[in-house]
C-alpha cells in the first residue's frame, strides 16, 4: 500500500491544468473504498511476487511427523495440512496462483470482448446484430455452468480453467464495450476527427477507445475478483488446478474430510480468496463512484 | 399485456435454438473421441463401434444435428451412457430437489435481504447500515463452497443442530409424492397426522439453503438498499410525508413498492444463478439434485446426460428470466398500462 | 385583530453542505390569518421552499436543521410539539402541494387509493366512506369523468391533471386549515396555470382555508394574493396588504421587483430580475447585514454591519430596511 502511494506521489507535477490522470488518482485517493481494496490488492500483489523469499517453507515439502499441526504451534504460523504441508507457505504460494489466474482470464475476456465489443459498436450492421446474438446466446448459459462445461471438454488443468472463465467473461466485456462504443461514435469530437479525414482504425483505437476505459476498468477489477472465485470453484469440482498444487479452491476441497478435526486446513484458505476477492470488489466499488460520470455532482 | 407475453414468447425460440445447438456443437467438437473418452482407453473395438452407432457418431456431424434437435423438440435427450435410463426421466425425478433447494434458498435470500437493504437505507450511515453492508460486501466475496463447509463444520459437525447432509432421514424410507419433499412431508402431515416427514425434510433443508442464499441475500440487499435511498429521495415520498402517512407506511409501503422494481430483476437474475450454482452446493451436502447429477455426469463423460442437463439448465435460466421479466412489467403501471 | 392562524417569528434554518454551512434562513416572520391568502414571493433560492418545509417540519434533517424561532399555529409552537401530535397535523390541518405534479404522486398506486389512504389516515372513515369522499373531491377539483380517473396511474395523466390531484389530495381531511402551495404553477403550460390558480381561489372561498401561496411571480400576486411577504436571500424585507405594497412599495427591492414587472417582457422570459443590477449573495460567505446591500441603489454604512428591525408603515405594512424614514411616504 505505502509503497503504491509513494510511488504515485513522485509524479512529475504538471504545470497548469491538472492532467485527466492525476485528477482520477485526486478524486481515487478519497474514495475508503477503493483505498481499501487497492491497499489489500497491493498486499498480495507483495506476496505474489516474493512468495519464494516470503515463505517460510517450501509449499510442496511434506513433513509426515507433523501432519495438521495446529496454528501457531512448533513454528507453524498457521498450522500444517494433512500431510504435514506449512499452511502459511500454500496461502502465499496460492496468491500467486490466484492472481496470475484472475489477471490471465480477465485479459482474455476483456481483449475478445472487447474487440468483439468495438467492431460490432463502430460498424453496426449484419455484423453486430450476429455477434450480439451469439452474446445473447452465451448469457443465456448460466455463468458457472458455461466455465464448467468448457473446461470439462478441455480437459482438467489450470490453463484450461482459464482459458474457459475467460471465454465466460467475454459476453459482458462485449457488451460494455459496444455500449460505450455507440454513446461515443456519434459524439462531436468523433465526428469532427471523422471530417477531417481520420481512418477507422485510427478512430477506433486513438479517439474512441480511451473513452470507453472508464466502464471497462470498473468491470475488469470486478471480473478479477470473479475469476479469483471461479477459479477456486473449478479447482474445488476438480476441474481446475491439480494436487499437489497449493491452489486456495483445491486446498479448501481436500480439507472437505477434516471438518470434524482441523478447523484450520478448512478455514483458511477460504479466508485468504475472501479477502483478495473482498479487495477487488472494494477497488472496483470504489472505481465506479469515482469514474461514473453519473454518480458526479 | 397479453400480447407483451407473447411477444417475448416467441423472441425465445431463437435463443433456445442458440442454446440447444451451443451444447451440442460445444461437445461433438470437443477434443477426443467421445466413444472412447466414455468407455475408457482398454474398450474393445467392437463396444466401441456399437457406441458409435448407438449415439449416431458414425453419420455426418450436420445428420446428427439434425436427428439431435428433431429428438430435443420431444424433449428426448437420449439414453444416459452411465445408467442406461432416459435423460429427460432422470431430470425430471432430480429436478424437483434442485427447485426445492434454490427456492428455498431464494425465498430467504429475498426476505432477509430486502428487510436488512430497507431497514439499512431507513438509517443511512448507522452501524446498523455500515455494519450490514460491509456484511453484504463480504459475503459476495466468499466461495460459496467454502462458506457451506464452514457452516457444516459450525452448525453440523460443532454444535449438531443439522444434518451434514441429504433430504430426509434415511431410516424413514421415504417414497417422494411429488418430489418435493416439503410438500411431500405436508401431505403426509395432512393425510395421516404425522408430522416427522414435514420435520426432518425442513430439518435437512435450512442449511444448505441458507449456504446457498447468502450470497444472494448479501447482493438483494445491496440492491434494496441503493434502490430504496434513490426512491426516499423522491418527490412523491414528501407528499406522503406531507400528508400524514406514517413513517412505518411510507418505508414499507409507499417507497417499498417502488424501491422493489429492480430488487425483482436481481432476484430473478440470482434465482437463475443459484439453480447453476448448485453443481457446488449440490456437491457439498450430498443434496440429490441435477447439479450433483451433471457433476457426475461430467466427471464420467456422459454426453448425452451433459448434453440434456446443460439443456434443461439453461432453458429453465431463460424462463425464469422471461417471468421475472413478465413480473416486472406486471408490478409496474407504467409499463402495464401501455 | 384577531388571532393569527399560523405566526412565523424569527425562524433561521442552516444546512450543512461539503462547501461550508448554508444558512438559508436567517430570521423569516410574517403571519397568516384565518382564510386569507398570503403570497410569499422573492427570486428562486431566496429560501421561500426551505421556510415552506420548515412549517410542517419537513426539512431533510441531516444536512437541514431549524435552529431557532417559533412557527405557531393555532397558538401552538409547530417546532416543539412531538413528532406524532405533528403528524396527526399534516394533511389534516396544514396540507401541501408542490412544484412538480410530474413526480409528487406515487407512480405505483391508482390517484383514488393515494387520496383514501389520506382520508383513512386522518379520520376513522370506513373504507366505502373514503372511497365517496375520495370521489367527491376528486369532482371538487374538476377532474372530468372522476369514476373512470379513480383507477388511473399518475403516469396517464397530464400535468394539470395531476396538480388537480395534488389538490384533492391536499384537501383529503374533515376539517382543512392551511394549504401551502409551493410554486404550484411553474410547471404548467400558461393557460393551465391560470385555471389551477382560478380553482385554488375557488376551494378557498368553498372551504374556508388559509392558503399560503409561493410564487416568484408578481403577476400571481396582483391576482389573488390578500398579503404578500417579500423574502430576499433568506430573510422578509417587507411585508403586507397587496395592494398597499404594489402602491407604495417602500423596499428597494420590492421596488426593484416590481419595476421589472410586469410591463417587462424579459422577465417572463427568463424569470429572473432583470433590472436590478448585481447578482443574490453567496448564502455561505454572506454576513450579518443585510443581504441586499451589495445591489441596493440607497445603501449606507450601517447596512453591512447588521440587519434592521422593521418599520411599521402603515397598519398592516412593515418592512425592513435602514432608508425608510428618508423615502417619503406616498
Ligand atoms: N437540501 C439542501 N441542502 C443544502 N442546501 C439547501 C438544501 N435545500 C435548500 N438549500 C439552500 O437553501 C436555499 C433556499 O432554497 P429554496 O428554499 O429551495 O429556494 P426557493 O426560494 O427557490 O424555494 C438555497 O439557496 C439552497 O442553497
Ligand atoms: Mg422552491
Amino acid at each position: 500500500m505505502a509503497e503504491s502511494v509513494s510511488a504515485t506521489n513522485e509524479l512529475p507535477s504538471i504545470p497548469g491544468d491538472p492532467s485527466p490522470f492525476v485528477r482520477f488518482w485526486t478524486s481515487l485517493r478519497k474514495n475508503n473504498s477503493a483505498m481499501t481494496g487497492l491497499g489489500i490488492i497491493a498486499v498480495f500483489a507483495v506476496v505474489a511476487v516474493f512468495a519464494p523469499a516470503l515463505a517460510p517453507y517450501d509449499p510442496l515439502i511434506q513433513i509426515i511427523g507433523d501432519r495438521l499441526t495446529p496454528p501457531l504451534t512448533d513454528g507453524y504460523f498457521l498450522g500444517t495440512d494433512d500431510l504435514g504441508r506449512d499452511m502459511l507457505s500454500r496461502i502465499m504460494y496460492g496468491t500467486r496462483i490466484s492472481m496470475i489466474i484472475g489477471v490471465v482470464s480477465v485479459s482474455i475476456g476483456s481483449l475478445v470482448g472487447g474487440l468483439v465489443g468495438m467492431l460490432a459498436g463502430y460498424f453496426g450492421g449484419i455484423f453486430d446484430r450476429i455477434t450480439m446474438r451469439i452474446i445473447d446466446i452465451m448469457l443465456a448459459f448460466p455463468y458457472i455452468l458455461l466455465t464448467i462445461v468448457i473446461v470439462a471438454l478441455l480437459g482438467a488443468s489450470l490453463v484450461n480453467a482459464m482459458i474457459a472463465i475467460g471465454i465466460s467473461q467475454i459476453p459482458r466485456y462485449a457488451r460494455i464495450m459496444r455500449g460505450s462504443v455507440l454513446a461515443e461514435k456519434e459524439s462531436d469530437y468523433v465526428l469532427a476527427e471523422r471530417s477531417l479525414g481520420a481512418k477507422d482504425g485510427e478512430l477506433m483505437f486513438s479517439t474512441i477507445l480511451p473513452n470507453t476505459l472508464a466502464p471497462m476498468s470498473v468491470q475488469a477489477t470486478l471480473g478479477i475478483g470473479e475469476a479469483i472465485l471461479s477459479s477456486a470453484a473449478l479447482s474445488f469440482l476438480g476441474l481446475g488446478a491439480q494436487p499437489p498444487t497449493p491452489e486456495w479452491g483445491l486446498m479448501i476441497a481436500s480439507s472437505k474430510e477434516f471438518v470434524t478435526s482441523a478447523w484450520w486446513v478448512v478455514t483458511l484458505p477460504g479466508v485468504a480468496t475472501l479477502i483478495a476477492v473482498l479487495g477487488f470488489n472494494l477497488l472496483g466499488d470504489g472505481l465506479r463512484d469515482v469514474l461514473d460520470p453519473r454518480l458526479q455532482e | 399485456m397479453g400480447r407483451l407475453i407473447l411477444r417475448r414468447i416467441v423472441q425465445l425460440i431463437p435463443t433456445l435454438f442458440g442454446v440447444v445447438t451451443l451444447a451440442f456443437f460445444m461437445l461433438a467438437l470437443s477434443p477426443g473421441d467421445p466413444a472412447r473418452v466414455m468407455l475408457g482407453e482398454r474398450a474393445s473395438q467392437a463396444r466401441l463401434d456399437e457406441l458409435r452407432t448407438q449415439l449416431g457418431l458414425d453419420r455426418p456431424l450436420i445428420e446428427q444435428y439434425g436427428l439431435y434437435l428433431s429428438r430435443v423438440v420431444q424433449f428426448d435427450f437420449g439414453t444416459s451412457i452411465k445408467s442406461g435410463r432416459a435423460v429427460t426421466e432422470e431430470i425430471a425425478d432430480l429436478f424437483p430437489a434442485t427447485v426445492e433447494l434454490a427456492l428455498a434458498a431464494m425465498v430467504f435470500a429475498s426476505f432477509t435481504g430486502i428487510v436488512l437493504g430497507v431497514l439499512a437505507a431507513r438509517k443511512k450511515n448507522s452501524l446498523l447500515d455500515t455494519a450490514s453492508m460491509a456484511a453484504a460486501l463480504i459475503g459476495v466475496s466468499m466461495p460459496v463452497f467454502w462458506l457451506a463447509l464452514v457452516m457444516i463444520m459450525i452448525f453440523s459437525v460443532g454444535l449438531n443442530l443439522f444434518p451434514t447432509g441429504g433430504r430426509m432421514n434415511i431410516r424413514y424410507y421415504f417414497t417422494p409424492i411429488t418430489g418435493f419433499y416439503l410438500l411431500d412431508g405436508f401431505i403426509v402431515l395432512l393425510r395421516e397426522g404425522d408430522p416427522k416427514y414435514l420435520m426432518s425434510a425442513l430439518h435437512h433443508l435450512v442449511l444448505p439453503a441458507v449456504a446457498l442464499g447468502t450470497i444472494p441475500l448479501a447482493i438483494i440487499a445491496r440492491v434494496t438498499r441503493s434502490s430504496m435511498l434513490e426512491v426516499l429521495g423522491q418527490d412523491y415520498i414528501k407528499t406522503a410525508k406531507s400528508s400524514g402517512i406514517p413513517d412505518f407506511k411510507i418505508t414499507f409501503v409507499y417507497a417499498l413498492r417502488n424501491a422493489l422494481l429492480p430488487v425483482v430483476t436481481v432476484i430473478g437474475i440470482q434465482f437463475g444463478l443459484l439453480l447453476s450454482g448448485a453443481i457446488l452446493t449440490e456437491t457439498i451436502f450430498a443434496w440429490p439434485g441435477i447439479g450433483k447429477w451433471l457433476y457426475h455426469a461430467i466427471e464420467a463423460r456422459d454426453y448425452p446426460a451433459v448434453q440434456g442437463g446443460i439443456i434443461v439448465i439453461s432453458t429453465v435460466f431463460v424462463l425464469i428470466n422471461l417471468l421475472v421479466d413478465l413480473l416486472y412489467s406486471v408490478i409496474n403501471p407504467r409499463i402495464r398500462l401501455q | 385583530m384577531d388571532e393569527p392562524l399560523l405566526s412565523i417569528q424569527d425562524l433561521k434554518v442552516d444546512f450543512s453542505t461539503n462547501r461550508g454551512l448554508v444558512r438559508a434562513i436567517r430570521g423569516v416572520s410574517f403571519a397568516i390569518r384565518k382564510g386569507e391568502t398570503l403570497a410569499l414571493v422573492g427570486e428562486s433560492g431566496c429560501g421561500k421552499s426551505v421556510t415552506a418545509h420548515s412549517i410542517t417540519r419537513l426539512i431533510p434533517t441531516p444536512p437541514g436543521r431549524i435552529t431557532g424561532g417559533k412557527i405557531l399555529f393555532e397558538g401552538v409552537d409547530l417546532l416543539q410539539i412531538p413528532e406524532p401530535k405533528l403528524r396527526d397535523l399534516r394533511g389534516s390541518r396544514i396540507s401541501m402541494i408542490f412544484q412538480e405534479p410530474m413526480t409528487s404522486l406515487n407512480p405505483v398506486f391508482p390517484i383514488g387509493s393515494q387520496i383514501m389512504d389520506v382520508l383513512l389516515t386522518h379520520t376513522k372513515m370506513k373504507k366505502v366512506d373514503a372511497r365517496a369522499k375520495a370521489l367527491s373531491l376528486l369532482e371538487l377539483v374538476k377532474i372530468p369523468a372522476p369514476e373512470r380517473r379513480f383507477k388511473s396511474y399518475p403516469h396517464q395523466l397530464s400535468g394539470g391533471m395531476r396538480q388537480r390531484v395534488m389538490i384533492a389530495l391536499a384537501l383529503a381531511s374533515p376539517n382543512p386549515g392551511l394549504m401551502i402551495a409551493d410554486e404550484p404553477t411553474t410547471a404548467l403550460d400558461v393557460t393551465i396555470q391560470a385555471q389551477i390558480l382560478a380553482l385554488l381561489e375557488d376551494l378557498k372561498e368553498k372551504i374556508g382555508m388559509a392558503l399560503l401561496l409561493i410564487t416568484h411571480d408578481m403577476g400571481v400576486v396582483a391576482e389573488v394574493a390578500d398579503r404578500v411577504a417579500v423574502m430576499y436571500a433568506g430573510r422578509v424585507v417587507e411585508e403586507g396588504e397587496v395592494f398597499r405594497i404594489f402602491e407604495n412599495p417602500s423596499h428597494p427591492y420590492t421596488r426593484g421587483l416590481l419595476e421589472s414587472l410586469p410591463s417587462n417582457p424579459l422577465y417572463k422570459e427568463t424569470k429572473r430580475l432583470k433590472a436590478i443590477p448585481g447578482s443574490v449573495p453567496d448564502m455561505i460567505t454572506l454576513g450579518e447585514g443585510c443581504p441586499f446591500a451589495n445591489r441596493c441603489p440607497l445603501v449606507r454604512p450601517e447596512c453591512t454591519l447588521a440587519f434592521p428591525e422593521p418599520t411599521t408603515l402603515d397598519t398592516d405594512h412593515k418592512v425592513w430596511c435602514y432608508a425608510i424614514e428618508e423615502e417619503p411616504v406616498l
